[in-house]
């Protein structure tokens, strides 16, 4: 199984802050603005959302953002387009559902299936894929394409996963998995889940390295997931929020975009903080 | 049929991670209680559907219609089972089902608010809290339905989503079930979504087929030459088919609606129509891989239809295996031709059929010269929850067969 060097880099010197934000939301411009504005705030990696214009995995933040993205006329075609222009030096993972990945190769005029959309992510510079209704049992065609384009595929570990389900998706696995912090879909939460440590312990015999996400949105909540023993931290919502308010109040976008980079940095400080009170755990637990 | 979900390259279980056990629990269930009877889940289940539904269905000759047409017409009438719709066999199994398995919470979607009532109902039988999710557009245009549910004891949720129609009211129970998986089933309405539930939801169904099967050899003496049903997601259109498929005699006719026109709108997003088995290409929905109506890079479109029961961008995985397979006719017939056969049946036969239903006797209306002997059509509901939008949509046409109603709009 291939393992993209970029997003092994991203763990390699402690946890990992990884925003997401939906693409084109709510349009391409304010939208390059905004993940910039992640990369400038310490992100890690950045997950890039693909609108799809059924999206069962997502609560009513990140449906919005969707709507507003695929209304300002945000494609697959257009999404790549969009990476290519980027500016950022961190690694950037497509989060999108599998109709758009397996029709892109049709929409070119050739078949259905995961090859061509893959190529293309590659060529413009995708480390890797989460897709929320993909499970293991379905990836197969999907784990190929990306061996060969040497891209990862990150599967959602959910608080409900266990025994041979999760050891099929393990075998499978690669960058990281995605640590669902509670169930339901994503939306911005305040509380700490002990489902979280639970999945924790759970994958703790795997060494991929373990990213939580649903519900985080504050740096202090972020430290304590890491002091917990994750490897990352992944936010969506809390920062889709920030684009909404911006939408509805008509902020203009270089605002929008420094309170993005301000959240943030109190995310990717609070990563930071959550990595090193572990480390203190551990240096006091040695020493006792 | 194969035991690993899927028809061909058709279905599978394309759902968010945090749902995959609770379908794997359902699938475990499925084939305990209803493949192997365990606990003699099947034999209460058909008591019950005896006592409580009023099963089983006649299959009357419409006498009329065959003489118009010169064929044996017969009607499946699952307009008299209790709820005035098909969909009370599947919503009991699987309210039942949920029992068994120890659930003890239901939820739902629903599209015309036939799968709504008929699970309102089950779930009021059984004693079960009930939350059915709503499209906003659909609860404006069936009203009827949502007072049923609600004098069921049934909380309706209305999803506001996208255009409000049974797309997003499935997507909207989906999100519930992730949070809530640990304690309650989803009764998904119709033949679709991730397996187990298009095997399970034809199971529970295949009851019209096998009555009518047995019913056409007191009858007509054998198997009868055709059998036509609608298909929106395909629930009636299976349960008709299903002890039908082994015989190659039988022609089997889904009939799709047709809406306005077959032709899509790209730019809007908008097929006018929810003809997937006739134009549709091969993605993935709502769990499952089947033939959708999308646009070229994959986006699911908005479908119509003058039936909301019909209105959805998908159908069941098997059909589209069926169709592929030439086994399965997929027909459409458009909005007016509906609408004709409503007011066809209404008057020559005494019975008014449900929009869904009344797409059937439009195709037969226009194709009967195509068929020949013995044809069952099943009436898969009554049209008392349509007659409002009839009344509106057929004031809204030039329907040569409707009765004035003028009557109405300009004051008695
Ligand atoms: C009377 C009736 N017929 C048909 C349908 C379409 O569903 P299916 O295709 O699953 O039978 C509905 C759906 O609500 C319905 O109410």
């Amino acid at each position: 199984m291939a393992e993209n060097e970029a997003i092994a880099a991203a763990f390699a010197d402690g946890p990992a802050f990884i925003p997401y934000l939906a693409v084109g939301d709510p349009d391409y411009e304010a939208s390059k603005a905004y993940v910039e504005a992640l990369a400038r705030g310490g992100a890690d990696i950045i997950e890039l959302g693909l609108p799809f214009s059924e999206p069962i995995a997502e609560g009513s933040t990140i449906q919005n953002a969707i709507v507003r993205a695929l209304e300002g006329g945000m494609t697959p075609d257009r999404f790549f387009e969009f990476v290519e222009e980027l500016d950022v030096d961190v690694p950037l993972v497509c989060m999108t559902y599998y109709n758009l990945i397996y029709q892109y190769g049709r929409s070119r005029g050739g078949e259905p299936g995961p090859e061509a959309f893959v190529e293309r992510a590659a060529e413009v510079g995708i480390s890797g894929f989460v897709v929320p209704d993909l499970p293991a049992e379905e990836a197969d065609p999907l784990r190929a394409a990306c061996d060969e384009h040497g891209l990862d595929l990150v599967f959602i570990v959910a608080p409900t996963t266990e025994g041979d389900r999760l050891e099929e998706m393990m075998e499978r696995v690669s960058g990281y998995v995605y640590v669902q912090a509670r169930l339901g879909t994503t939306g911005a939460k305040t509380d700490v889940s002990d489902q979280t440590t639970r999945s924790l312990q759970r994958l703790a015999e795997w060494d991929v390295p373990k990213a939580v996400g649903f519900g985080i949105s504050s740096g202090d909540q972020a430290a304590r997931i890491v002091a917990n023993g994750a490897d990352g931290i992944i936010v969506g919502s809390a920062l889709v929020d920030i684009v909404a308010a911006g939408v509805n109040s008509e902020r203009p976008v270089d605002e929008t975009a420094e309170k993005l980079a301000a959240k943030a940095r109190e995310l990717a400080a609070g990563t930071r903080e959550g990595a090193a009170r572990r480390n203190a755990d551990i240096a006091d637990a040695d020493s006792a | 049929m194969s035991t690993d979900g899927k028809f061909g390259d058709y279905g599978g279980q394309y759902v968010p991670e945090a749902l995959m056990p609770a379908i794997e629990e359902l699938d475990d269930a499925y084939q305990r209680y209803v493949l192997d009877n365990e606990d003699g889940f099947m034999d209460e289940f058909r008591q019950r559907l005896a006592d409580f539904g009023g099963r089983p269905t006649p299959l009357q000759r419409a006498d009329r219609l065959s003489e118009r047409y010169d064929l044996d017409v017969y009607l499946k009438r699952e307009d008299l089972l209790h709820g005035g719709a098909h969909k009370l066999n599947n919503a009991l199994g699987q309210v039942l089902l949920a029992k068994y398995m120890g659930k003890d919470r239901i939820i739902a979607e629903t599209g015309a608010g036939q799968h709504g009532t008929a699970t309102a109902m089950a779930a009021a039988h059984l004693d079960m809290p009930c939350t059915i999710y709503m499209g906003e557009r659909d609860i404006n245009r069936q009203r009827p339905n949502v007072f049923r549910m609600k004098l069921n004891g049934s909380d309706v949720k209305p999803v506001t989503a996208g255009r409000g129609t049974l797309k997003e009211a499935i997507s909207e129970t989906m999100r519930d079930w992730a949070a809530t998986v640990e304690s309650t089933h989803y009764v998904i309405g119709s033949v679709v979504g991730p397996h187990p539930f298009p095997a399970m939801v034809r199971d529970f169904q295949a009851v019209i087929s096998e009555e009518a099967r047995e019913q056409a050899h007191e009858k007509l003496g054998g198997l009868p030459d055709s059998v036509i049903a609608c298909a929106g997601g395909g629930s009636n259109t299976m349960g008709a088919f299903a002890n039908f498929v082994d015989d190659d005699s039988v022609d089997l006719y889904a009939v799709e609606a047709g809406g306005s026109s077959l032709a899509v709108d790209e730019e809007a997003g908008v097929a006018p129509n929810s003809a997937s088995l006739s134009t549709g290409d091969e993605g993935v929905l709502h769990g499952a891989r089947t033939k959708l109506l999308q646009d070229s890079v994959g986006q699911i479109m908005e479908s119509h239809s003058i039936s909301s029961g019909l209105d959805y961008a998908g159908v069941g995985p098997e059909l589209a295996y069926l169709v592929d397979e030439d086994r399965v006719t997929p027909v459409a017939v458009d909005d007016d031709a509906a609408l004709e056969g409503f007011h066809r049946l209404s008057q020559t036969e005494g019975i008014i059929p449900a929009l869904e239903t009344a797409h059937a006797f439009g195709y037969l209306e226009e194709h009967h010269a195509e068929l020949s002997g013995s044809v069952i059509v099943n009436v898969s509901g009554r049209g008392d929850k349509d007659l409002q939008s009839a009344i509106e949509e057929t004031e809204a046409r030039e329907i040569p067969n409707a009765p004035d109603m003028s009557m109405f709009s300009e004051g008695i």
